[in-house]
């Protein structure tokens, strides 16, 4: 293989995914307990459940089907069964999915009962899973993944190591051809104007204020102080970051020096423009901003830690990097990558990019990441306001 | 030569400790990224791993910057090689 190529699963629409997973979906709250059976009948099935799908409407309801349908389509998914409580929603999810042309096949509660849906899902996810299994790894290139990132429980470390490494490997890979996407949209609160010039065009740059701006309004309308202890967090402070402005700047040296972003996306919508850098209007919570990364279809994530967050995804593994040396010797079951040599000048800011790349590429071969060992499966729906 | 603290940007008025353990009265060599100077100066306080450490003095009101950048203002007034944290700076948004 070439220096940039890993071995990944060509999925039916062509896009190429590095898990083979055989995901149980459940379309809402009341199929958990359905979907968490069957994937305990058939191993190496994967149930997501999650907390949502009643009477959501509008735009909310949108973005729960865009996340559903997305997380089913991601290419690190081989096939899925979709189970909920009613045939007309989890048909729209199906239909959704199956625009991939991978299988997939719906399930509904209402008429048939928790038993007899279990055993009805269970045959059909037998089938897939044994189908997937027979999926062969095959040499793909750089300009066919799809990289996103989000760092998490962030310290002065983030922005002087863990953030510019990713910087660095997405300046590298730029111009190669990679997909790659970054968000949190209040967490780039005091560098937003920095971070608009970084767009490839002034339009692009006015859409990204535009989002900023709606999410300061949120902020303002529900906010009952500075946000101290939420943004920044109690571990961002404990870690020595004072304020959002402080920490918005390290989070933006993830985006490198380079690298221009060229569409500004919804929560959880798949790019459209070609390679390059993305931005999305997303959470700052690792959880919910991973989940929409993943649901948009992005294959491995890159996720910057200075105190240590453990988040992991189920479908999108999260390679975890830390510079803060204490973190790499407290929690180093969780970390994939230590470049704490930064700090004590042993390591160049080139050389962590170029090891971020090989362990990134080792991950996207089939290496598990340590939040796959270590069984963090973190699936996080985003909600924008109340049910009705 | 042992690193004690890094700062971002030359015209930064912090620094950030990156080693744990830093006891006032400690003279600490600091080296600036941008530029790739080598700095000293003499800290007040205990300033744990990952804190900042003031450069100059900060009058209340002042603007504290990092990457080059406004990231708040101080709350109190900060000596050269004083701690700068939640207790003497705040953020200008929110």
């Amino acid at each position: 293989m070439g220096r940039y190529q890993f071995l990944g699963y060509r999925r039916e629409n062509g896009r190429v995914g590095i898990r083979n997973h055989v995901v149980i979906l459940p379309l809402d709250d009341l199929s958990n307990a359905a979907a968490e059976a069957v994937a305990n009948n058939i191993k190496g099935t994967l149930a997501l459940p999650h907390a949502y799908g009643r009477l959501q409407f509008g735009e909310d309801l949108e973005l729960h089907f865009r996340t559903l349908i997305g997380t089913g389509s991601n290419p690190n998914v081989a096939a899925c069964v979709v189970i909920g409580i009613e045939p007309g929603w989890t048909g729209r999810i199906v239909d959704g999915i199956a625009k991939t042309g991978k299988p997939v096949a719906g399930f509904a509660i209402e008429g048939n009962g928790d038993i007899t849906t279990i055993a009805n899902a269970s045959r059909k996810a037998r089938e897939f899973v044994q189908w997937a299994s027979e999926k062969q790894r095959e040499t793909c290139s750089i300009e066919e993944l799809f990289v996103s990132t989000k760092c998490g429980e962030s310290d002065t470390t983030s922005g002087l190591g863990s953030c510019p490494t990713v910087g660095n490997l997405i300046d590298k890979l730029d111009p190669l051809g990679a997909t790659t996407c970054f968000g949190e949209t209040s967490e780039l609160t005091g560098a937003e104007v920095v971070c608009a010039s970084r767009a490839a065009t002034k339009e692009i740059g006015d859409k990204f204020m535009q989002v900023f701006r709606a999410y300061q309004v949120v902020i303002e309308r529900h906010k009952t102080s500075d946000l101290s202890e939420s943004q920044p967090t109690k571990g961002n402070i404990a870690g020595g970051l004072t304020t959002i402005e402080e920490k918005a700047f390290g989070n933006f040296q993830k985006i490198g020096k380079k690298a221009e972003f060229i569409d500004v996306l919804k929560p959880a919508e798949a790019p459209a423009k070609g390679p390059g850098l993305y931005y999305m209007d997303t959470s700052s919570a690792a959880a919910e901003c991973v989940t929409l990364q993943a649901a948009a279809g992005f294959v491995v994530h890159l996720f910057p830690t200075g105190q240590g967050n453990v988040i992991g995804n189920p479908i999108e593994p999260v390679i975890k990097l830390t510079a803060n040396p204490k973190t790499a010797r407290t929690m180093s079951e969780h970390i994939d990558l230590d470049v704490s040599g930064i700090l004590r000048r042993e390591m160049t800011m080139d050389q962590a990019g170029d090891q971020l790349i090989e362990i990134m590429l080792r991950t996207c071969n089939g290496r598990l990441t340590c939040a796959e060992a270590l069984g963090h499966r973190e699936f996080v729906m985003t909600k924008l306001y109340q049910s009705a | 030569m042992e690193t004690h603290f890094i700062v971002h940007d030359k015209a930064d008025t912090v620094g950030v400790m990156v080693v744990e353990n830093a006891q006032p009265g400690r003279e600490l060599t600091g080296w600036i990224m941008e530029t790739d100077e080598t700095i000293a100066i003499k800290a007040l306080d205990a300033v744990p791993l990952g804190h900042k450490i003031a450069l100059k003095e900060i009058q209340p009101g002042d603007t504290v910057l990092k990457y080059g950048h406004d990231v708040g203002r101080a709350v109190a007034a900060i000596g050269k090689g004083n701690h700068v944290h939640v207790h003497n700076m705040k953020t200008k948004r929110w």
